[in-house]
């Protein structure tokens, strides 16, 4: 094995670490907002909006995020209604597109986990609230929310180091992530184990990265949560 | 003649779809044969095997499917035809993706079944295990007699999610030219424009595989008496 080809192009792996970084945290932070309006709107009463958001998250999860970005970068072109609208300047990117699908998957996913750390709060301190005086909203943010935090927390910390590899789908749809570097650098030298274990090499240092600073994290929460109870 | 093509393709993601079906069961078995046997493993007290179990599970949690089947595939290649070539023979062998692909799937979801297997046997009570040596069974009994029945229903739910999640997975082989109903769709979508709806008819199969399988796990639960709510919350 010769690993020079690898330090020659080092900075092509950095570029391409920072597209994996870009797409990760852009699409984790505007999923979570997504998983949140979808994991309330399931556990509302109204037929529409619960039966939208089971739909909705259904069919994200049964399908593969593979076939999820096909149908974005390659499907929605085809749409007449896409190509001639407003809609074209976004979907042309590949890119954009890749970010789109990405959102959309881990929304999907994320719901569920705030869903079920919803579902997890006692309903003895939501009833305590109401007897309070506390109107639905005051519950949601000072009795619901706090818990499904401390409740989410672990599930959530895991979805989002899926998402870190989940993005390396994105090098099928021409975006140059690591993944793209390294399939990049294996056509043009055919050196498959270079290209392919330093790009794993770089996905587990990030992964054992995002894991350290999760359970500290983790921790430092817990300690505050246990804290506020002593107190 | 436009529709009769999107038939003729559809009938072919179709026979894709036998494929993906084929390389998901081969994957699950290769894939729980790992995992049983690393749940056992994992008992042992030798160190080395510990050892090893700790640097496949981390390597296969670090790093993305993608990534580890493109390395198997095209490193596997280069590595069998050395081998080859260094026990003195001068052929040369293409490395089949069907096979790379469902080693690939398969040696991934190990790492989880283990997981999924060690967590079932220890939610066997243990005064059984003991009871059972006492009345005098051996190692092997205990194993067969005592411990597979319990664990296997112990082990249902993830057993059940770790099948959905891989079932999925395979859509990553169409990336290393298998024949997938994925990559079918993608020639398809090559020779006539049109991905929107022989995409769409992927993801349908997808979505009637899941639904078979909850079906499978609900005729499952009413056999053996449990609450298949319970089961596929947990």
């Amino acid at each position: 094995m010769d690993f020079s080809i690898i330090f020659e192009n080092l900075h092509r792996y950095q570029e391409g670490l920072w597209i994996t970084l870009q797409l990760t945290s852009l699409s984790v932070t505007i999923g979570l907002f997504l998983a949140l309006i979808l994991a309330l709107m399931k556990n509302t009463t109204n037929p529409i909006l619960s039966g939208f958001a089971r739909c909705y998250i259904y069919v994200i999860r049964g399908t593969p995020l593979l076939v999820q970005l096909y149908l974005v970068y390659y499907g929605l072109s085809q749409l007449e209604i896409v190509r001639e609208s407003f809609l074209w300047i976004f979907f042309r990117e590949p890119y954009l597109c890749a970010l789109f699908a990405l959102t959309l998957n881990t929304s999907a996913y994320g719901a569920e986990i705030i869903r079920g750390a919803i579902k997890q709060t006692s309903l003895y301190e939501i009833e305590a609230s109401y007897a309070f005086g506390m109107s639905k909203v005051q519950c949601y943010r000072r009795v619901i929310f706090p818990s499904v935090v401390r409740q989410a927390m672990p599930a959530y910390f895991n979805e989002i180091i899926l998402m870190l590899h989940a993005t390396s789908l994105v090098s099928t749809i021409t975006i140059v992530d690591i993944t793209g570097v390294a399939r990049m650098l294996n056509s043009r030298y055919y050196a498959p184990f270079e290209a392919f274990i330093s790009a794993g090499i770089i996905y587990l240092l990030l992964t054992i990265l995002l894991v350290s600073i999760f359970t500290t994290l983790e921790k430092r929460i817990n300690k505050q949560a246990y804290q506020l109870k002593i107190t | 003649m436009l529709s009769s093509e999107i038939l003729g393709y559809s009938l072919s993601i179709l026979k894709g779809a036998v494929l993906t079906v084929e390389v998901a069961l081969l994957s699950l078995v290769i894939s729980t044969v790992i995992g049983i046997s690393g749940a056992l493993a994992k008992k042992s007290n030798n160190r080395l095997l510990r050892y090893v179990l700790f640097l496949y599970t981390t390597i296969i949690r670090g790093i993305p499917e993608l990534v580890l089947m493109l390395l198997i595939f095209f490193g596997g290649q280069i590595a069998l035809n050395n081998l080859i070539f260094a026990l003195g023979y001068d052929t040369y062998i293409d490395v089949n993706p069907f096979f790379t692909g469902v080693l690939t799937i398969g040696f991934i979801y190990g790492a989880y079944m283990i997981e999924t297997f060690r967590g079932a046997i220890q939610a066997i009570e243990h005064e059984q295990i003991e009871t059972a040596y006492a009345f005098g069974m051996n190692k092997w009994q205990v194993t067969r007699k005592i411990i597979f029945p319990q664990m296997a229903l112990h082990a249902l739910p993830s057993y059940t999610n770790n099948w959905l999640v891989l079932l999925k997975s395979t859509a990553l082989v169409s990336v290393i030219g298998l024949n997938d109903m994925v990559r079918i769709a993608n020639l398809a979508s090559g020779s006539i424009k049109e991905p929107f709806i022989f995409y769409l008819f992927v993801c349908l199969i997808f979505l009637g595989f899941t639904a078979i399988s909850l079906w499978g796990l609900k005729r499952i639960c009413l056999h053996y008496n449990i609450d298949t709510e319970k089961v596929l919350k947990s």
